[in-house]
């Protein structure tokens, strides 16, 4: 009888890569920048709320997450609901690991969706065909025949789009199937070090831009930097809630933490595998890639070709709209917005094969799957997913109501339980020392008393915030405090002007048996584990 | 701008060396402090 070899990392420099990979996203090049760039809530105030909350939340919250996920390696476990099986030891232990299989998995059903945009737009921009002129309405167009905005159903078939979602699917889980070095971290070591080449030959293209348009000196790239790190007042900005509230989300969601992915890919590693430089490296190529590149790509250069009215819209308008209609405007324009669209992809895969790790792990472990088995009951999971996000485009209703309840919301959560389950479940001083087994360098001693105290109020804070803002439409204000039903809330339940949307209830009773069928496997994986 | 994308990428590039150049023993524990019987946690 053959012995399963089990799967693990082959160099410390891979599980850097890999979480790395898994939060570099699309977010680094396209939300940060317009958050920055923000009239409002933007600027130095913006960044200053930033870096702390890097400080106080994001770094302290990856070390806790790096340590448990090795913690849990150590026990023989590689998924969420195991390792919290391991750490809690009471029978409901299991269960707070769900959060950690769902918010990847449940991702993952719309994310993928979005990498294959990437890919499908690298294509066409090296093709020739996003040259689409200089009006504005012919990208909105294209980028809605692309996706299938304007009706439900309208991708599906044998045409382009839906070709490339089915090919990055696919892609996704032969990837997967390779298994941790093989797949996952062969990946990244070439895929990161890629990302960063690109995006530094597109740095060096937009700084070179100069003013495109000499008619308009006034749209210049140098301008386009002042305009995107412009200070605003500082101090105003620190006293408005909405400043500190974006900047922690921000840092939240680009770290990857609270998703289930950092703790199980840190369960692979060996006892003494250092996880405090690992993670300081992993967080500091995170944040290269977001203030340092984009920061410096995007927001310039729609500036000083398009103005500052280009960068007013969000993330997908930012990437898939205008930023095609910028480099239809420059020399060459069709190879550097499919360097672009390509370095979105390797992005977005790197991040999507994450979202499938916690997966496959607790399938194998928890129902003891071999990895064709869990790769096929996953790609069932996801397929199932993802064919609802595809279908209910119009709108991308389905994909918007996915991304808050389990993005936003379910990530915030996880991440919350993280932070109070290693002061109180593991304990503090004993997480600090387990930490350092392996430890290359030493965590400053001021970051136990922040993980004990200060973490855990900021986020808890941050959490009740965000709800408060996004579910209850809290308006921010303490004085003059007002609550007007949010979007996600009117959607399920319906309002003046603004009825209830099938899709979205129809996916949120999706994601509810989702989340029911994945308790049920975590309960027969409980059975499993006490009897081993 | 400066200072933040200066500080990013100092922070990286260091972490990076210290990755590339590091090596240490395997039973390594590095730098914990002895833990007082008061500090310890009751569980």
């Amino acid at each position: 009888m053959t012995t399963k070899q089990p799967d693990g990392w082959s160099s410390k420099l891979g599980v850097i890569m890999a979480v790395a990979g898994s939060a570099v996203g699309l977010g680094n090049f396209l939300r940060f920048p317009g958050l920055v760039a923000d009239k409002e809530t933007g600027g130095g105030a913006f960044l200053i709320a930033y870096f702390i909350s890097l400080l106080i939340v994001g770094l302290p919250i990856c070390w806790v997450e790096w340590t448990l996920g090795r913690f849990g390696g150590t026990q023989g476990y590689n998924s969420s609901p195991g390792i919290f099986h391991a750490i809690i030891r009471k029978p409901w232990g299991k269960y707070v690991g769900l959060l950690g299989f769902i918010i990847p998995v449940g991702v993952y059903f719309y994310y993928v969706v979005i990498e294959s945009w990437c890919l499908g737009y690298a294509w066409n921009s090296f093709s020739g065909s996003l040259d689409l002129g200089k009006e504005p309405k012919s990208y909105a167009d294209a980028f809605a025949a692309f996706t299938g905005l304007n009706a439900d159903g309208a991708i599906l078939g044998l045409g382009t789009p839906f070709l490339f979602f089915i090919g990055v699917f696919i892609l996704n889980f032969v990837i997967i199937y390779r298994g941790l070095s093989k797949g996952i971290e062969f990946i990244c070591n070439w895929g990161m070090p890629l990302l960063i080449a690109i995006a530094l030959i597109l740095l060096v293209r937009v700084l070179t831009l100069g003013t495109p348009d000499p008619t308009k000196p006034e749209l210049s790239v140098w301008n386009g930097l002042g305009y995107m790190w412009d200070p605003h007042d500082i101090s105003k900005g620190l006293s408005n809630p909405a400043v500190w509230l974006k900047a922690a989300s921000q840092i939240f969601f680009t770290l990857s933490v609270g998703f289930g992915v950092i703790i199980t890919y840190a369960s692979y590693l060996k006892k003494n595998d250092d996880v405090v430089l690992s993670g300081l490296t992993a967080t500091a190529a995170n944040e290269f890639c977001e203030v340092g590149l984009g920061g410096m790509i995007t927001v310039p250069a729609a500036f000083a070709f398009l103005g500052a009215s280009a960068v007013a819209g969000g993330t997908f308008a930012l990437g898939f709209n205008v930023l095609p209609q910028v480099f239809a405007g420059m020399p060459y324009g069709h190879l550097f917005g499919g360097l672009f669209f390509t370095l979105l992809f390797i992005a977005a895969i790197t991040s999507s094969l994450s979202m499938l790790q916690p997966g496959i792990a607790f399938l194998e472990e928890g129902l003891g799957l071999d990895r064709r088995g869990s790769v096929a009951l996953l790609g069932l999971i996801t397929a199932v997913g993802c064919t609802l996000v595809v279908y209910f485009s119009e709108g991308l209703k389905a994909l918007s109501t996915v991304d808050f309840w389990i993005g936003d919301i379910g990530i915030f959560l996880q991440g919350t339980l993280l932070i109070y389950i290693f002061n109180f479940a593991f304990g503090t001083e004993r997480g600090w020392t387990e930490a350092h087994h392996g430890a290359d360098i030493r965590i400053p001693r001021i970051f136990k008393f922040i993980i004990r105290w200060v973490s855990p109020a900021f986020l808890t804070a941050i959490f009740l915030m965000f709800v408060l803002k996004n579910v209850a439409g809290w308006n921010l204000s303490f004085t003059a405090a007002a609550f007007t039903p949010t979007d996600p809330i009117l959607d399920l339940i319906g309002g003046p002007g603004h009825p209830a949307s099938d899709v979205a209830r129809l996916t949120a009773f999706f994601l509810l048996l989702f989340a029911a069928f994945s308790a049920l496997m975590i309960h027969r994986a409980g059975k499993r584990w006490d009897a081993r | 701008m400066l200072i933040s994308v200066g500080a990013v990428t100092t922070l990286f590039v260091w972490c990076l060396v210290k990755v590339l150049t590091g090596k240490k023993n395997p039973d390594h524990l590095a730098h914990v402090e002895p833990i007082e019987a008061k500090d310890i946690d009751r569980r």
